[in-house]
């Protein structure tokens, strides 16, 4: 598997980490209610199909990226910072 | 038709014309007591042990493709019972217990070899840990000992103990693990569903789950409409799919662990042995292929199939705790579709749907489970209780912080197992 | 049996080698197999279950039968293919599977109880009684299965790895793969053609035709020659492409020296990963067999394998030959053997329309073979004729052809089926099964030279013109272009057993009981019966068994579908994916500036640090590490600690990131003042914990512990980027940069003022401040902070000064009666000190557990804080932190133990905690340990019972603090 790291170029996957959905970004307030953080946490879409990824460019620039991929192909349609994801 | 030496001798001699298909081929029926979506190691023993155990009769399995089709026809085959936390250590014991014997109670040889596991530590913590894992294995019933460096060499001459990168230390000795031939476990369970009256309705994929009044009423399939009092959603690899039919979303991430095989070789491998300082671990199949895999390739995935990484990382293992496989050939690499959880542990429990249970979350440990997981998945749908050896395996335990069993220790949230 | 006049290889080479103990000879360009076959040796090996004799099948890798171990000692290899295998002087080789002897096998015998050993009898029997399936039955079934054996030593030959890149990677080098690397060539791609065989040119090597007006082989000697002078263009034989990945990543095995005695330091394999930006498949086709009672004679073989052993190889299995077929190019068989002069007995088609296309040889139109005989090798073949009468005719070899298969493996290693087509009865690849991949040749069912020329400088072009590349392609030669006409059969009727597949033993009969006993699906059936589940992955036999399958079943092959192709294509060997790891190069290792080998030093994470500093006369760690904990209490100790992540952060804003990562409060901490901090993962339990210095107002250094440095990094560059991306800062990891040492114990500030440029004060420099120092006229952070409990400090210098540093450290201190001190007596002072480790936080402990619940700031978020305060995280009742004191005389506590209450069982249900960290204390003078316990902080002073079942201790132990040596602190802020 290869990723097109937007400040790297092309590289393989070997240099990056997986952390998982992108709705992660989505941290709930401090104060937010329980369930709110469980769903946070633990629920995922988990879907056989188009995802928002969460990797990290460790072996490489130490960006974090927003990959979107499809679970089923593993065909990678973009792959963007997550603060310009944040941004749009 | 029972299984037995003079029934295979009997049928050599009159040309091996006798024998009977080990299943039938229902049309599925209206209406059953009961349903399991998923027609895999698990789903199978839930419907054999429904039928055994509970008596009942009026039940069906639907499987979108072929029987044991899924994690149970692709894994690594170890059967053992060497978890340390409460929830999994009393769910695996009682598993364990089932396999032994399970050919007898299934009248199939599903080859369950206990031929021991050796799990390799490398350092002072990492003997720490599989002390406490090895008391709690005592504590729980089971068997577990500790072997000394000089007492590994003894069992695995073969391991490189002269110039390894991580030093062998010592080894945990599980004697009761061992190894299944996965298949044959599917099918063996498939047979005594049927022989009881269970319907195994292949080609059949679930396409909706009826709700009413918030009970469950039945489900819509590729081959119709089917009414059922329950529902068992046992469908590892695909969980999230099928319970997003009931509304639910689940505390699961689809990841790809594969596995490999090497070309058959005379036996060289006597027990089931794992690397204590990267996921690694292998034992020899009866036909002489070296099985062995290791850690997920780490993104979520339904393709199984994995990528060059995850098996260069496994190999380099191999080289690194066994150089003397070298030269042993790897034939074939699947992959296999691996709910995981937060915590790396199971779930077997209601819904929120009256007559709707879940099965899910069985990560790497699946294959083992089969018979434990059916036993307490037909004593919930049965009786509306969880059986004893699986009431710590609750859906609710991320809410509340109750009961993680984060055997790891990498942590209670997703993608760090 | 050589043939004069025909092949390729050098007869003016002989070369000489060895088989199951005798000598043979054979010539430069055989292989074994070929060179085995010229000495008229036709049994080369056993089969899986019945030990059924076995010769030569095919010319490649494909191989089921002629399976070898060959070298020796420690470099023995097993289920070497012989027809791979090239032929060097003085080749060993042994058979395999077989004992005593390959002629004379004893397990020969199973093939008598064939009638009791079909499909999945395992299945069946064997179960009673069961203790006898570990004991007897399995054991048994071990010794008989299996191939080839391994040394059970490791081998002294090298293995690698590298990488590769390439505009368009050419699978096979045949007439389509050179045309293809060719036209993506010339439109000036990167180009990397790699083939499995020893040269390129593909079938052209095994065939008697030409291509322009030239023999096909000089047609591929030029093309090769092309490609070489092209410097974009890189040509790797003997290198298999074994799998397709995602995003064009390949993965090969080139087999550097398995054609040469000895490998001169040359690595024996090479695993490369290939990632290309388009690829062309030209993997070619490889022919079928036909079923029919007792197929496996050795003797029978793929007709088109025959034709290569004649036109490549220059030899035939024996004198007298047939060949049977259902398709025209069986003919070229028998034509080009008729046309060497051997002796074609019979040329046998099942088409009873089909003209002759052999010439002058014995032609049997619409005649079947419904019999071979001769158990060690062919004697004889039955015929039957179109009117159902039966003959027998005599011929030592037969070559067999039901047509070909495209070679479509890697076209489905990603999940897309091929699909079915009618008129060649095969399946081929689907367009754009692969992204990025073409196929060419017959790999995609065009079978003619002409069309794999064609087809072949079109997929180059069209790859290459992808790229950007303008291509206008290469000319296309003449060549053979004859139509491919069959008629499918796949297995003759008849009484018997008809071999499909051959290394596993599977029989037509097999299939047909499976799909009775409801095996019906094509993946239970293989499972069942283990068709296609031998080293040869039934590359020729999958799909007759899918064949005989649907007809068992009544369904048509499209609709009873292909098993997975699953990578590799080719198996191998662990070795060479391995490669680079066995050994200490499994992992980096890192060492401090101070290290020393002749230390008994430990892995810690990929460093090496020193377990104890032994004094002369010391003879056990404990002497060493009892007298280091006594130096470093009564005088002053040294250890090295530049293992802990240092991360430098710089910026306005930096408080604010570590008020969020830690649990505790940071942004109020003063320039000059260090401060120890705890972090969680965002699910609430311990990460990591350290401390954190402010060196100044925009600047801090973040310490983390030595296994938890990369989670760090990784986790501040989350929060920040993640959660705080407009924050004012800046931080990268400097662990390396710095070297920093402890100086712990009462006489710590004497060794310091001794050697600082300015001397330090209690008031200068009180409990927790930091800042910078000079040493010997060297720029250095000083921090006094203390992980024994004693006065201390750490300095830290740029690493090229450490080792000096280390050095002076250590000579000043053994002037004040200190010195070096190791991991042991690390451990055992914080443990006195109740400190905490990765022992303790785990990974599944939280703050509560530790006692650390109030270092989780009321008044501000952090991570992990919403999730630390879930009710089954502060539930007094989870196992909590304590101390421990064996009350018994000689009682031990040792890690891994379970805590049980006084009285009770020591079982599962009574279970109340463990021990994390033990040591005998020579500060105590006894055995203190710590551990969780059921709400443990409210059980100090209870006796709890410790079983230890893995070393059978059972004692009796007081619950105690976790802190108890100095609790006070005293002696660190003294």
């Amino acid at each position: 598997m290869r990723l097109t790291c937007p400040l790297c170029g092309e590289r393989d996957s070997r240099e990056f980490y997986y952390q998982g959905a992108a709705s992660m970004l989505n941290r709930p307030p401090a104060d937010a209610a329980g369930q709110e953080w469980h769903s946070y946490m633990h629920l995922r879409d988990n879907p056989a199909g188009e995802v928002r990824d969460l990797w990290y460019h460790q072996d490489g620039c130490g960006s974090w990226l927003v990959v979107s991929r499809n679970t089923v192909t593993h065909h990678i349609s973009s792959v963007d910072l997550i603060g310009a994801q944040n941004a749009g | 038709m029972r299984f037995s030496a003079l029934k295979v001798l009997k049928e050599g001699l009159t040309g091996n014309k006798g024998w009977q298909p080990h299943w039938r081929n229902p049309e599925p029926k209206a209406e059953y007591d009961a349903v399991i979506i998923g027609g895999g190691g698990h789903g199978l023993s839930t419907a054999y042990y429904l039928a055994k155990e509970h008596g009942l009769s009026n039940i069906a399995v639907l499987e979108k493709g072929y029987l044991g089709g899924g994690n149970v026809g692709r894994n690594t085959t170890i059967v053992r019972a060497n978890y340390y936390l409460p929830g999994n250590s009393e769910f695996y014991s009682h598993s364990l217990k089932l396999w032994e014997g399970l050919e007898q109670d299934l009248n199939y040889n599903v080859m369950h070899s206990q031929r021991g596991i050796i799990n390799l530590f490398h350092s002072d913590g990492q003997r720490d840990a599989a002390v406490r894992r090895g008391n709690a294995m005592i504590n729980q019933g089971d068997d577990a000992h500790l072997l000394s460096r000089e007492e590994v060499r003894a069992k695995l001459p073969y391991l490189d103990f002269d110039n390894a990168r991580f030093p062998i230390y010592g080894g945990l000795y599980h004697p009761r693990g061992g190894t299944a031939r996965h298949d044959a476990v599917a099918w063996g369970y498939a047979r005594g569903a049927d022989q009881r009256g269970v319907d195994l309705i292949q080609n059949c994929e679930v396409t909706g789950i009826d709700v009413e009044n918030g009970k469950v009423v039945g489900v819509q399939t590729t081959r119709g409409p089917i009414r059922a009092k329950k529902v068992g959603m046992v469908t590892a690899g695909r969980s999230s799919q099928v319970a997003q039919m009931a509304g639910m979303r689940l505390p699961i991430e689809s990841h790809i662990l594969q596995a490999y095989v090497t070309e058959g070789l005379k036996p060289v491998i006597d027990h089931v042995v794992t690397f204590g300082m990267s996921h690694f671990y292998i034992s020899q199949s009866d036909k002489g292929g070296l099985v062995f895999g290791g850690d997920l390739d780490f993104y979520a995935s339904y393709a199984a199939r994995g990528n060059l990484p995850g098996k260069e990382q496994v190999m380099e293992a191999a080289m690194a705790l066994m150089p003397m496989i070298g030269k042993a050939r790897v034939l074939r690499s699947w992959g296999g579709i691996m709910d995981m959880s937060p915590d790396g542990s199971p779930i077997i429990d209601k819904t929120h749907i009256d007559g709707l249970f879940l099965n899910t979350g069985w990560c790497y440990g699946g294959f083992k489970a089969v018979p434990g997981s059916g036993f307490a998945m037909a004593h919930l749908m049965a009786t509306g209780r969880p059986h004893a050896s699986g009431e710590k395996l609750r859906l609710d335990r991320f809410e509340t912080g109750r009961g993680l069993m984060d055997e790891e220790g990498t942590g209670a949230q997703h993608n760090l197992h | 049996m050589r043939v004069d006049g025909k092949g390729r290889i050098d007869r003016e080479a002989p070369l000489t080698f060895r088989f199951d103990g005798h000598d043979h000879t054979g010539f430069e360009g055989d292989t074994l197999a070929s060179a085995l076959m010229g000495d008229g040796v036709r049994l080369m090996g056993r089969s899986f279950k019945y030990h059924r004799p076995r010769g030569v099948m095919t010319a490649g890798s494909e191989e089921p039968n002629a399976l070898v171990t060959t070298r020796s000692g420690t470099r023995s290899d097993p289920n070497v293919r012989a027809t791979v295998q090239e032929l060097y002087e003085g080749l060993e080789a042994r058979s395999q599977n077989r004992w005593p002897s390959l002629g004379f096998d004893l397990l020969g015998m199973n093939d008598l109880a064939a009638p009791f050993l079909g499909a999945g009898f395992y299945y069946k029997t064997f179960m009673w009684p069961r203790a006898f399936w570990e004991k007897l039955y399995e054991p048994a079934i071990r010794r008989a299965a299996g191939l080839g054996a391994l040394s059970g030593k490791a081998t002294d030959e090298i293995y690698e790895k590298a990488f590769a890149f390439c505009d368009v990677l050419v699978i096979g080098g045949g007439p389509a793969g050179l045309m293809a690397a060719l036209s993506a060539g010339l439109a000036g791609a990167d180009v990397i053609l790699c083939d499995e065989d020893a040269e390129f040119g593909g079938r052209l090597l095994a065939e008697a035709e030409q291509v322009g007006d030239a023999p096909a082989f000089d047609w591929v000697q030029d093309t090769v020659a092309r490609l070489n002078s092209m410097d974009n263009v890189r040509l790797m034989t003997r290198t298999t492409v074994t799998g397709a990945y995602d995003q064009g990543s390949f993965g090969a095995l080139e087999r550097v020296a398995h054609h040469v005695a000895d490998a001169a330091g040359a690595p024996l394999e090479c695993f490369w990963r290939i990632a290309a930006k388009r690829s062309v498949l030209c993997a070619g086709a490889l022919e079928r067999p036909v079923a029919f009672r007792d197929n496996d004679r050795p003797g029978v073989m793929m007709a088109g394998a025959m034709r290569s052993y004649l036109n490549r190889w220059g030899v035939a299995p024996a004198k007298s030959l047939a060949v049977f077929g259902n398709n025209d190019d069986a003919h070229r068989t028998a034509r080009d053997l008729a046309q060497a002069g051997v002796h074609v007995a019979a040329l046998i088609d099942s088409r009873a329309d089909a003209p002759n296309l052999a010439g002058d040889v014995p032609y049997f139109p619409g005649h079947l073979v419904t019999r071979a005989y001769g158990r060690r090798g062919l004697e004889a073949i039955q015929l039957r004729r179109p009117d159902g009468s039966q003959f027998k005719m005599h011929v030592q070899g037969l070559g067999v052809s039901g047509g070909w298969n495209p070679s479509l493996h890697l076209s489905c290693h990603m999940n897309v089926r091929p699909e079915w087509r009618d008129d060649i009865a095969a399946f081929v690849p689907r367009p754009d099964a692969v992204p990025g991949m073409r196929v060419a040749g017959s790999a995609c069912g065009q079978f003619s030279t002409a069309e794999c020329l064609k087809s072949g400088a079109g997929a180059g072009q069209e790859a290459a013109q992808d790229l950007g590349f303008a291509a206008s392609g290469p000319q296309l030669p003449d060549a053979e272009d004859a139509p491919y006409r069959l008629r499918r059969l796949w297995a003759v009727e008849g009484k018997g057993r008809a071999w499909l597949d051959f290394q596993n033993d599977v029989t037509v009969k097999d299939v047909v009981q499976a799909a009775a006993e409801n095996f019906a699906s094509v993946e239970h059936m293989k499972r069942y019966t283990t068709q296609g589940m031998a080293p040869d992955q039934g590359k020729s036999s999958n799909m007759l068994a899918l064949a005989v399958l649907a007809d068992a079943t009544g369904r048509g092959i499209p609709e009873t579908g292909t098993t997975t192709f699953r990578p590799p294509y080719t198996p191998v060997a662990i070795a060479a994916m391995g490669a680079g790891a066995q050994g200490k190069t499994y992992a980096p290792e890192r060492f401090t500036t101070s290290h020393d080998d002749s230390l008994p030093n430990i892995e810690a994470g990929l460093w090496y640090r020193p377990s104890y500093v032994p004094k002369a006369g010391e003879k056990t760690w404990r002497e060493s590490c009892d007298r280091e904990v006594q130096m470093v209490r009564s005088a002053v100790g040294i250890c090295d600690v530049s293992t802990l992540g240092k991360i430098d952060l710089q910026g306005p804003d930096v408080g604010k990131l570590l008020d969020f990562v830690y649990t505790n409060t940071f942004g109020s901490l003063k320039p000059g003042r260090a401060r120890y901090g705890l972090m969680l993962r965002e699910d609430g339990f311990v990460m990591d914990d350290g401390t954190c210095a402010r060196l100044d107002d925009n600047r801090w250094l973040m310490t983390s512990t030595t296994a938890a440095a990369g989670q760090v990094m990784r986790h501040l560059d989350w929060v920040q980027q993640a959660f705080c991306p407009d924050l004012a800062l800046r931080f990268t990891s400097v662990t390396e940069q710095w070297a920093q040492f402890a100086v712990a114990g009462p006489k710590s500030r004497e060794l310091l003022n001794d050697l600082l440029d300015q001397p330090i004060s209690d008031e200068t420099f009180p409990f927790m401040q930091c800042g910078v120092v000079s040493v010997g006229g060297i720029t250095a952070r000083l921090f006094r902070i203390s992980f024994s409990g004693e006065h201390a400090y750490e300095i830290a210098v740029p690493a090229r000064y450490g080792a000096s540093l280390f050095e002076t450290l250590v000579s000043r201190a053994e002037v004040l009666g200190g010195g070096a001190y190791g991991m042991e007596a690390l451990n055992v002072m914080r443990i006195e000190k109740g400190h905490i480790t990765h022992a303790e936080i785990h990974g599944a402990t939280t703050a509560f557990d530790i006692g650390f619940g109030r270092m989780i700031a009321a008044k501000k978020d952090c991570v992990g804080k919403a999730m630390a305060a879930r009710p089954g995280l502060i539930d007094t009742a989870r196992e909590q932190l304590v101390g421990l004191r064996p009350v018994d005389a000689g009682g031990e506590a040792p890690s891994g133990a379970h805590l049980f209450d006084a009285g009770a069982e020591p079982v599962r249900e009574n279970d109340q905690g463990y021990v994390t960290s033990t040591c005998f204390s020579p500060s105590l003078g006894e055995v203190r340990a710590l551990g969780f316990l059921k709400n443990g902080p409210d059980r100090h002073g209870e006796v709890v019972k410790l079983v230890d079942h893995m070393r059978g201790i059972e004692t009796r132990c007081e619950v105690t603090d976790p802190v108890v040596f100095d609790p006070e602190g005293g002696r660190l802020r003294g």
